[in-house]
């Protein structure tokens, strides 16, 4: 028996979720502090715990650093175009029924350039679970403003702070006709894995927008300091509310310490989902 | 009682998937139908001129036959879901025209670097822009070879008739699956909107060809869905069958893992464009008369060709040497006997007409170094045969 042999022991190569990583792509790219490796552990909690093959779930990303997170995952997995996340899920999910197909992608994939995709296939109900990766900035890129970026926050393509008022993605999910709206952040592992279950087992579309700090490119320029202090925020100001039916009241202002940030499960309702 | 009569009459309308017979067919119908004969599984499209009558076919045909259609929110996404549904094991299939063409570019790029197999019909119209709608151009043949950004391989069909548009759909998604890309079949209005006779074989008689599968069972090892044959091209995998397969459009290794560096970039992008250059024999098609005493050949497609064809058999008729040289395929382009036509030494000239400003005569150009008589209509009209023979007598 080798040296290099004798070292790796049985039991420390054995962990619940190890079948459901590509191990062999590791190390990740992604920074100290980032959110995205604790979604990426949510979902492969999700997928052993729900009772469905793993040869029957999909994973399809967008492009940016969620849209990394297909790559990880050792289930059939998709690294489409930027925005384009969901309709190459919808062409699965549509040709295979059988299929449990999640897509895992960032706010500027989904709600910028592939907005007009996201509530065409919320309003189809097309039987997806869809991730978002709400970080509030064009992490990959460097820090650019996007459609969920706070008023006033800053970011290398306004200096000055954001402009634009930003999208309420629970309350847009939900206009537009998902079956299943959920708000966590990545504090919030355990109540993200049940989300992540039960949009799993719901017939029709699921959106969960996970807040994620990106402490290189957004807590940085906005002095919340790293991904702890992130966290820290996060316990400080989130406000559970199961079942809030005043989404359009919940938008999230990062940087204003006096308000609160509303999460939970939502919308659960049920609409025929869509078969092509 | 309503009812019964209602459910009697889909019982009756209830067609089978080929629909074997003699029918005078309009040409999208007929694309349309040459889709279903392969064995379309999946539609994904939205409504554009002169394209329309493909996808509305496709919504009354595919889903009594198991297959679906889902009318897109717009191009971008149409292209996509084409490639998702391949990408799950589905013959897929998208139809459009000029501006949804453009809209598509982006995403045909993603299916020649995944390598996943789809077929779109682009019928031309006049353009740029939104141009002349209703009326025809060939305007996009160097866009559907060059339309996307970087270097990748691509086969696109040109039918001339309502009959082509049935055989070269068919023959589109065989060759979409032999060599994992996206095939374009490249009609232009006045074929697709053109009502011939139409001849649909037995079912058995319809040539289908699938792509490579693995040849080990999921699990045993892992499964290399970039690792090509000595045909350049490799087996492919779908979700839902176990090989854990991973695509990206990133420069990816044999395991289909992003691979960041110059090297297998290369690597990839040279396969990308060979395993269509190299096997270019076995998949370009023209049609050619009368070139083996011409001094002058005219080079067509589509419908153009039509004009052209009775122009030099007019010429041929006043004893003019003119040979007629008909382009099946645009991509590849055949090279090789456009070559062999000059080697012989007695061509003199060649003449290409166009309703573009044209396009296929910079290849003839490029590829003869002889003169090209220019006949181009900038789009809306077509080069008629008068003007063709006029430019022969020259």
């Amino acid at each position: 028996m080798s040296a290099t042999e004798q070292i790796i022991h049985p039991a420390a190569t054995i962990h619940p979720i190890d079948g459901l990583l590509r191990a062999d792509r590791l190390p990740h790219i992604l920074c100290p502090g980032c959110g995205i490796g604790t979604v990426i552990h949510g979902y492969a909690h999700a997928i052993a715990a729900s009772g469905i093959s793993e040869d029957k779930h999909v994973c399809v990303s967008g492009i940016g650093c969620s849209g990394r997170a297909a790559g990880y995952m050792n289930v059939d997995s998709y690294h489409s175009a930027h925005g384009r996340a969901l309709p190459f899920a919808l062409g699965i999910a549509v040709h295979n029924p059988e299929l449990n197909v999640t897509v895992i992608s960032g706010d500027g994939d989904l709600a910028a350039i592939g907005g007009n995709h996201l509530i065409h296939t919320a309003r189809r109900n097309v039987n997806m679970n869809v991730i978002c990766i709400n970080n509030f900035t064009y992490g990959m890129t460097g820090g650019q403003v996007g459609p969920t970026t706070p008023i006033g926050a800053k970011g290398s393509t306004a200096p000055d702070g954001a402009v634009e008022p930003p999208f309420n993605l629970p309350y847009l999910a939900k206009a537009t006709g998902a079956t299943f709206v959920a708000r966590w952040t990545i504090l919030h592992v355990r109540e993200f894995q049940d989300a992540m279950l039960r949009a799993m087992h719901k017939k029709g579309f699921s959106f969960i927008e996970v807040l994620s700090p990106c402490p290189t490119s957004f807590g940085r320029a906005n002095k919340i300091g790293d991904g702890l202090h992130e966290m820290e925020l996060y316990r400080e100001r989130c406000r559970i509310e199961n079942g809030a039916t005043n989404l359009e009241d919940l938008d999230i202002d990062l940087l204003d310490e006096s308000k609160a940030i509303t999460v939970g499960n939502f919308v659960d309702i049920e609409r025929k989902p869509f078969t092509g | 009682m309503a009812g019964k009569t209602v459910e009697a009459k889909v019982q009756a309308e209830q067609k089978p998937r080929v629909l074997t017979g003699n029918h005078f067919m309009l040409g999208d119908h007929a694309c349309a139908e040459g889709a279903l004969a392969a064995g379309l599984d999946f539609f994904g499209g939205y409504p554009i001129t002169p394209s329309t009558e493909i996808a509305e076919h496709i919504a009354e045909r595919l889903p009594p036959l198991g297959g679906r259609f889902v009318q897109m929110e717009d191009e971008l996404g149409s292209m996509v879901a084409i490639i998702g549904a391949s990408a799950a094991g589905a013959r897929s299939f998208t139809a459009t025209s000029g501006p949804g063409f453009s809209l598509m570019m982006e995403s045909i790029g993603l299916a020649a670097m995944l390598e996943v197999p789809c077929v779109v019909a682009n019928v031309m119209r006049a353009s740029p822009s939104t141009a002349l709608p209703t009326m025809a151009g060939q305007s996009d043949v160097l866009q559907a070879r060059w339309g996307s950004h970087g270097d990748y391989g691509v086969i696109a069909y040109l039918p001339a008739s309502p009959q082509e548009c049935f055989d070269l759909t068919v023959r589109a998604f065989n060759a979409a699956d032999k060599y994992r890309v996206p095939v374009f079949v490249l009609m232009d209005e006045v074929v697709g909107h053109m009502d011939e006779r139409v001849i649909i074989p037995d079912a058995a008689d319809v040539p289908i060809i699938r792509r490579k599968g693995p040849r080990h069972p999921p699990g045993e090892k892992p499964f290399l869905g970039y690792a090509p044959d000595e045909d350049l091209v490799p087996p492919m995998a779908h979700a839902g069958e176990g090989y854990k397969v991973h695509m990206t459009g990133l420069t990816h290794d044999e395991r289909g893992y992003p691979a960041l560096t110059p090297d297998v970039h290369d690597k990839l992008v040279n396969r990308l464009v060979d395993k269509i250059r190299l096997n270019a024999a076995d998949i370009e098609m023209y049609e050619e008369f009368g070139t083996e005493d011409a001094d002058t050949i005219v080079v067509s497609y589509g419908c153009t060709s039509r004009s052209a064809r009775q122009a030099v058999n007019q010429a041929r008729a006043e004893g003019l040497k003119c040979g007629f040289f008909r382009l099946i395929t645009a991509w590849p382009f055949p090279e090789t006997r456009i070559r062999e036509l000059v080697k012989g030494g007695k061509v003199k000239r060649f003449i290409v007409p166009e309703i573009n400003l044209g396009q296929m005569r910079r290849e003839i150009e490029r590829l003869t170094q002889m003169p090209v008589l220019r006949l181009n209509h900038g789009g809306g009209a077509m080069p008629v045969p008068e003007a063709i023979l006029e430019l022969i007598r020259s």
